[in-house]
Formats: C-alpha cells, structure tokens, sequence
C-alpha cells in the first residue's frame, strides 16, 4: 500500500462524500449518516446570486466542499475559454474548496458547448495540448487539480499511448492530481475488452487525490458485445464494488464520492450508498 | 487517421451524417453505434436542461412533441456557454417560427415567461429599500422620486394571458385561462421567483420605472393607460414583495 499522506492532492478527508442535489439538502444536514464531505458541479454555482449560491455557502461552512467542473473542455483542440476559467477562479476564491477537480476531455468546439464529456485520442500531440491547458488552469485558478479519468465507448485509431500512460505523463508535467473514477474504468475496460485490474495496476495511484464510484447503464453494440453507459443514474454496480475494494486495497483509503445525477433517490439510499463504501474505508478492510 | 473534433462535432449534430472515420470497439472494428451514445447524450443532456427551464412549454405542447421541438431548437442553437442555466434564452424566438406549434400564439410569451422565472431565479441578491421611507416623505417627494427595482425583478408584458396560463399548468384546483392581456412582474421576496398578476395599467407603470422615470411620470402614463390605475395597490405589491432596492434622488 501506498502511504497516501505523502501524495495528498487534495484536503478532502479519507471518507466518502455525495454529488449535492438541492432535494436533499434538509435531510442531508438532519441526517448525513457517513458523508464527510460534498462536491458540486462548478457549473451550477456560476449564477450571481439566489437560492444556489446562498445553499452552497451554507454547505461550505458545514462540509469541505470538492468543486467538480464539468465544462471546461480541457481537451479542446481550440484555446480554453479565458471567461470560463474566470469564473471558475472567482467560485474558488469565495467557496475555498478542499479539492478542484476537472475532467481529461473536450465538450466546446467553436462558439457550441456539446454538454457532453467527448473523448480524446492519446498521441503525443494531444498529451502536449492537454498539459498546456492544466498548466493554464492551475496557473488562473492559482492551485493543483485534478484529472478524471473519462468512460470510454470506443477507442481511436490514431492512439499511441494507453490512458494510463497518458494520465501518468500529465500528472508528471503539469503536477495535477488524479481523480480515479472506479465506475468508468469497469465501463472502459468492459467496452473496450480490457482487464480492469490490469488498468488498476498500471495506473499511476500515487497522484490518486479522490475516487469516484456511480451505477452505470447496460446497452450492446452492433455486434451484441456488452456497452456499459456511464449514467450515473443507479446504484454502484457489485462489480465495481469488488474493483473498488482492488483498488484500495493497492492504494489506500482515498476520499470517495457516490455520483448519482439521474434518476436522483431519496436520501436514505444515496447515504446508504455512502455507508457502503465507508465500509470499505476502515484500516480492517484496507 | 486522425479525427477532427470538427467532424466529430458535424456528426453528433447531424444524425444522417456518416460516423467519423478512425474510430473502432478496440479490437479492430469501427465504432458504430458505439459513435451514438455521444450522439444520444448530447441531445438528451441539452433536452433535458430545456424541460427543467421550460416545464410549462412542455405540458403544453406535450412531453413527446416537447423532446422533438427540443432536438430541432439544440441543432438550431446549441448552446455557446457551459452555463446551463442561461441556456435556452432563444426559445422564444424559436417558437415563434417553428412550424408545428406556431399557431398557439401565446406560447411564445409563456416562453418568456419561464425565461424571466429562471432568471430571476439565479439573480444577484439585494437588500431591498426600507419600507418606512416610503412613510417619510412628503407627496411632492414622492412623486420626483426615481425608484429602482432590485435585480431579480422582471416585467413581461403579454397580449395572451400568461399568467393564469403557467398557474393552470403548475398549480392545482388554478382556474382556468380567460384570454385577456396580462402583464406579469417576477418578483423573489425570498430565495423563490413568484409570478405576480399586475393590475390594469400596472404593466405600464412598472416598465416606466425600469426606465428610469419619476414616479409621477409613471403615474400618469399608467392612468392615461387606465383610468383608475390605483398607485396605492401598485406600490404596495411592489414593496410588501421587496421588489424596490432604492427610491433614488427625491430633491
């Protein structure tokens, strides 16, 4: 096991934590059960003022806070948009956030936001471009990210370097931080007829700052193989349980949140699935 | 061979466009549908950030029809920001021109309607203008004053009724719409945007205000407009619902 505390990326504590939803927030603060902290979607707090942001400061002074951004289009071929990385820079500098985190994708071509995490090809130009853009990011926001891992669907032609390779060398360049998203490495490896574990074991875990866990969808191609779609919209799969427990069994305990954006349940089964993967947390299972 | 995230983006956008080239399952074969969920959750994401901004339009025209309407509007105007919060501001317009629906002629006011909620909603907060100064002052004063009204306020004025309109559809046991023209003021006396009904005249008083006239100014082209345009009602929605942040210069 690695020693996490030597290679924190991020102030979010060794628990889980929950993807905010405004339905829960009078049970979430009556009842949290094990939900040490909570992350917001960057995005939906860039408003000037009402009820969001008035909820978000509120949450703040209770919980470390993970700003989660899900818009940023760092893999964009085009330049990063300088008024979003304002904004995202002024979100930081008032909710302070344990941890910031982005994702290793694009979703702006031109003037059009696609409202999707659209997946990049790893070759040597696009690791260039992408670390240009963490390094411009941490420059404005004035601190470390960190890097999700992306599910993929299907894989381009062009690749030369496998995702681990290629998360490894920009944590390695630009210093960021991972964010290991369990459920999405299960959906890739499952798409793309990979091992999971194997992706687990070359994955560079010391730069792991936070994990994420999320139910996913079952569809199939055109050839009837298995397509896992990242839905975020049900319980963790027992699969992706089992890949966790891999996981930190070789890492350590690491901050971990449940994502559930669709279909959102009752608190009670959200925290449920907190209390789940606290379980998983204890030195004893660890 | 490399694929453009030009091409990428003109095949998620164009679904009879053929699926970019260089893109396989990982073992050999090309992409396939596997290329559409991307399609599917571009679509599907944008819709879904419309039915949350427009619930009203939607009851109206109808889940399904909305999904359509929705998908034809993302082709038309995707969005330019990552802010889904402004996103859908042109459907008004849209709606005006879009074949199917273009004869309900109100939907589009109801439409902006939603709009101004959803605004409103997200505003900057303001410490309204404090009642008692209302009692303060002399008539004279009163009348020179130049009210401002606080960010989340929002006027839209409509020949449809538009306000029992999103009552009916949101609100149970509402009555039902009686086609006369209605003028809404948004109001946020709290962190929740209420729609409030403006009486007879009190559409042109408030949109006097946004414009920066003095109160008697505004008086007198609401009671040009109505003839017993009461000031009184008028003022006292304005205030018991904290709609005035400043009563401005009154010298």
């Amino acid at each position: 096991m690695l020693d996490a505390q030597n290679h924190r990326h991020t102030d979010l504590p060794n628990a889980p934590g929950v993807g905010y939803k405004a339905k829960h927030f009078s049970d979430l603060l009556e009842a949290p059960g094990d939900v040490a902290w909570l992350e917001v979607h960057a995005e939906n707090y860039m408003g000037a003022g009402g009820r969001p942001i008035a909820q978000l400061a509120h949450l703040a002074e209770l919980f470390p806070i993970s700003v989660h951004g899900v818009g940023l289009s760092i893999g964009a071929e085009g330049r990063l948009d300088p008024e979003h990385l304002a904004r995202l820079k002024k979100l930081c500098a008032w909710v302070k956030p344990a941890s910031f985190s982005e994702h290793l994708a694009w979703s702006t071509h031109d003037t059009s936001f696609l409202n999707d995490l659209l997946p990049l090809p790893y070759t040597e130009a696009t690791l260039t471009r992408v670390a240009d853009h963490i390094d411009e990011v941490q420059e404005v926001v004035g601190r470390r990210m960190l890097l999700e891992n992306p599910s993929s669907y299907l894989a381009f032609d062009e690749s030369t370097l496998s995702e681990t390779e290629f998360l490894e060398a920009l944590a390695k360049r630009t210093g960021c931080g991972l964010l290991l998203d369990v459920n999405n490495v299960f959906i890739s490896a499952t798409n793309l007829n990979m091992d999971a574990k194997s992706y687990i074991d070359s994955f560079p875990l010391q730069h792991v700052g936070e994990m994420h866990l999320g139910g996913h969808d079952e569809d199939e191609d055109d050839h009837g193989a298995p397509l896992l779609i990242d839905s975020h919209g049900a319980e963790v799969a027992n699969p992706v349980w089992e890949l966790y427990g891999y996981t930190i069994a070789k890492a350590g305990p690491r901050p971990t949140l449940i994502e559930w954006d669709t279909d959102v349940p009752d608190w009670p089964v959200l925290r449920a699935e907190a209390a789940q993967a606290a379980r998983y947390l204890q030195p004893a299972h660890v | 061979m490399a694929v453009s995230q030009t091409s990428f983006t003109d095949a998620i956008f164009d679904p009879t466009a053929p699926r970019p080239d260089g893109l396989s399952d990982g073992q050999g074969q090309a992409a396939g549908r596997r290329f559409d969920v991307y399609r599917n959750n571009v679509i599907a994401s944008l819709t879904e950030a419309l039915q949350a901004a427009f619930p009203v339009i939607e009851k109206l025209v109808g889940e399904a029809n909305f999904k359509v309407l929705a998908g034809d509007f993302v082709r038309a105007h995707p969005p330019s920001s990552p802010l889904m919060m402004f996103y859908g501001a042109e459907l008004p317009i849209f709606l005006k021109s879009y074949g199917p629906v273009s004869s309900i002629q109100y939907l589009p006011d109801v439409a902006r309607l939603e709009t101004a909620i959803r605004e409103s909603y997200h505003e900057g907060d303001a410490v309204p203008a404090d009642p008692a100064v209302f009692g303060s002052l002399s008539p004279e004063a009163l009348m020179a004053s130049r009210l401002t009204l606080v960010p989340s306020a929002r006027l839209v004025r409509s020949a449809w009724p538009i306000h029992a309109i999103w009552r009916f559809n949101r609100e149970d046991g509402a009555p039902k719409p009686e086609m006369t023209p209605q003028d809404v003021l948004i109001v946020r006396p709290n962190l929740d945007p209420q729609p409030l009904l403006l009486p007879a005249g009190g559409g042109t008083f408030v949109a006097r205000l946004l414009a920066r006239d003095t109160l008697r100014d505004a008086l007198d082209a609401a009671a040009q407009e109505f003839g017993d345009f009461d000031l009184t009602q008028t003022l006292t929605l304005l205030i018991s619902n904290a709609a005035i942040l400043d009563i401005g210069d009154t010298t």
